[in-house]
């Protein structure tokens, strides 16, 4: 399988649905907010709730739920290792069941769940966001939030031109990495069986080229950015002006709203979990 | 050695948002010192198609027979399959990674783990090839070398191997005249002193009409048309209907042809085509 296939995260997924045509300003605070309330969060309903919200996104955006969960894939295993570090070790609380070094105690298994459902849903929701928006206007949008930052003397806009390179050559040195292993296999390079050592060695193979070219690249793009007088920040325009318009705001507002109805659920019993 | 594709279909990116097919039933033959070329657009299938030869992609259905042997049987089959099959890719300089010229193309032959006398043989031979002198060339750094000599350096990291077929992805792209012609009569000599079996990617019709044995044509994801050169540039009408232009000289005698003039279409040799023309011509006269 390709690598660019692999990696889903960062990747953005074109489409017209109302999340693609929000403002990336707004969704980029929408998400901040969303992922904020998630730690204020500690009712299992609360979770449920956001999950089911999260299922109405994906669902709007025209994107395969499958696809979104291969995001997951990655950071699985930090998920797990919460999961298996909270709920093992931690000897907090009533203490259910004890063997060796494991102790598996309540405020331990509660710990763990919210834990890992934490990780995985602030992972579900940076990843919507780079899936419906490109992370040209992604980077567009932080650099004009954070323009205040110029008066400041803080080189935003450089900072932010930076961002949006190196975005847009994940998926190409993706390639190209993929076509490097691929071409010294083919030389019978031991990159895919053999041991360890055997197999590290061989990557030396796959790094020189990449590095090569990813130079080479680097210097065909200054040229070409110089060819255009592209001179950083100051005085820029653009051909692109960012617009609110009434989607931004209901959008908004309805964020709001659910964030409400999220905080509430802590308000609840401690009995209905 | 016998490549045989049997009804080969792929898809990239299978079950994501952008699913494409790449390969649609595909079938082809390249029998033992055959010259091959392969022909079509930019995204018509051919890279895909090469990297399928030695198990690199793996199809979707069908199978690729190697002597008769499917070569996704086991993995022990595929490892030799690598060893057999030199793939060549577009722009191969890109996969110089060495101090040396000579590191570089040893690689290979130390990766198949033989020894070192053996390996500096294979080098100096490979180079040989290629037609660079590797007393001079050895020593040097791939870097240092001009476009056409990195490439040659990189098709001699193939040779090393010795495989018993030789795969390239449009081996002259991106050359200038010089290197192109100095790449196809390497191949050419390959093809008629070693008897190598040889499969050319290529979107150049002149380069196949006069190399080739045999030709494939490849449109989006389909084989559309196959034959000896002389039966598949003699459809003009066909080809054109395909997207694809006869090479130079088929041309001129097409249009020759369209004028009135009673010319064969599919002939390759610059001589042989003036003779023709010249007969014609004193006929039509006469």
């Amino acid at each position: 399988m390709p690598l660019a296939e692999v990696v889903t995260i960062g990747q953005y997924v074109p489409g017209n649905s109302f999340l693609h045509r929000m403002d990336p300003r707004v969704k980029l605070l929408i998400s901040l907010f969303f992922l904020v309330l998630l730690f204020f969060e500690n009712k299992i309903c609360g979770y449920l709730f956001f999950l089911l919200i999260l299922f109405v996104l994906v669902k709007a955006s025209g994107i395969s739920l499958k696809y979104l969960f291969k995001g997951l894939r990655p950071i699985l295993f930090l998920i797990l290792f919460t999961l298996v570090a909270q709920g093992l070790f931690s000897g907090e609380g009533r203490i259910l069941f004890s063997w060796g070094i494991v102790t598996v105690s309540d405020i331990g298994v509660w710990k763990a769940f919210f834990m890992s459902m934490r990780l995985a849903m602030l992972v579900f929701v940076t990843t919507l966001l780079t899936l419906v928006t490109s992370p040209i206007d992604l980077t567009d949008g932080m650099d004009r939030m954070l323009s205040f930052l110029a008066y400041l003397r803080f080189p935003i806009h450089e900072i932010a031109m930076m961002m949006t390179i190196a975005l847009r050559f994940i998926p190409t040195l993706l390639d190209e990495t993929d076509k490097i292993i691929k071409a010294q296999i083919s030389r019978g390079a031991p990159l895919d069986r053999g041991n360890i050592f055997k197999r590290l060695k061989a990557l030396i193979s796959v790094f020189i080229p990449l590095f090569v070219s990813a130079f080479r690249r680097a210097d065909e793009l200054a040229q070409a950015m110089e060819s255009r007088c592209y001179k950083g920040g100051v005085g820029r325009t653009r051909m692109k002006e960012m617009k609110l318009s009434w989607l931004d705001l209901g959008g908004t507002l309805i964020s709001l709203a659910i964030g409400g109805c999220a905080l509430l659920f802590n308000f609840l019993p401690y009995w209905f979990l | 050695m016998r490549i045989e594709v049997k009804n080969v279909t792929f898809f990239y990116g299978q079950g994501l948002p952008w699913e494409k097919k790449a390969l649609d039933n595909v079938s082809l033959m390249i029998e033992e010192g055959e010259f091959v070329g392969l022909i079509g657009e930019t995204g018509s299938g051919k890279s895909t198609l090469v990297q399928l030869l030695n198990g690199l992609l793996k199809p979707y259905s069908g199978e690729v027979l190697i002597d008769g042997v499917n070569i996704f049987k086991d993995r022990s089959i595929l490892s030799k399959v690598r060893f057999n099959i030199g793939l060549i890719f577009q722009f191969p300089e890109q996969q110089l990674f060495a101090e040396t010229v000579f590191d570089d193309v040893a690689f290979g032959p130390r990766n198949l783990g033989l020894e070192p006398e053996e390996v500096a043989h294979r080098v100096e031979e490979a180079l040989l090839k290629v037609g660079l002198n590797p007393i001079y060339f050895g020593s040097r750094s791939p870097f240092s070398l001009s476009g056409g000599e990195k490439r040659l350096v990189a098709i001699a990291g193939v040779l090393a191997i010795k495989p018993k077929v030789l795969i390239l992805d449009e081996p002259t792209a991106g050359l200038d005249p010089k290197g192109k012609k100095e790449i196809l009569a390497r191949l050419q000599l390959l093809h008629k002193k070693e008897k190598a079996t040889i499969l050319m990617v290529t979107h150049d019709m002149d380069e196949v009409a006069t190399l080739a044995e045999k030709i494939y044509i490849l449109k989006e994801g389909r084989v559309a048309l196959w034959g000896k050169p002389e039966e598949v540039f003699s459809q003009p009408e066909l080809l054109e209907a395909l997207g694809l232009s006869l090479p130079s000289l088929p041309k001129l005698l097409f249009s020759l042809k369209q004028c009135g003039f009673n010319l064969p279409t599919a002939v390759f040799d610059l001589k042989e085509a003036s003779r023709l023309i010249k007969e014609e011509l004193s006929r039509a006269s006469g």
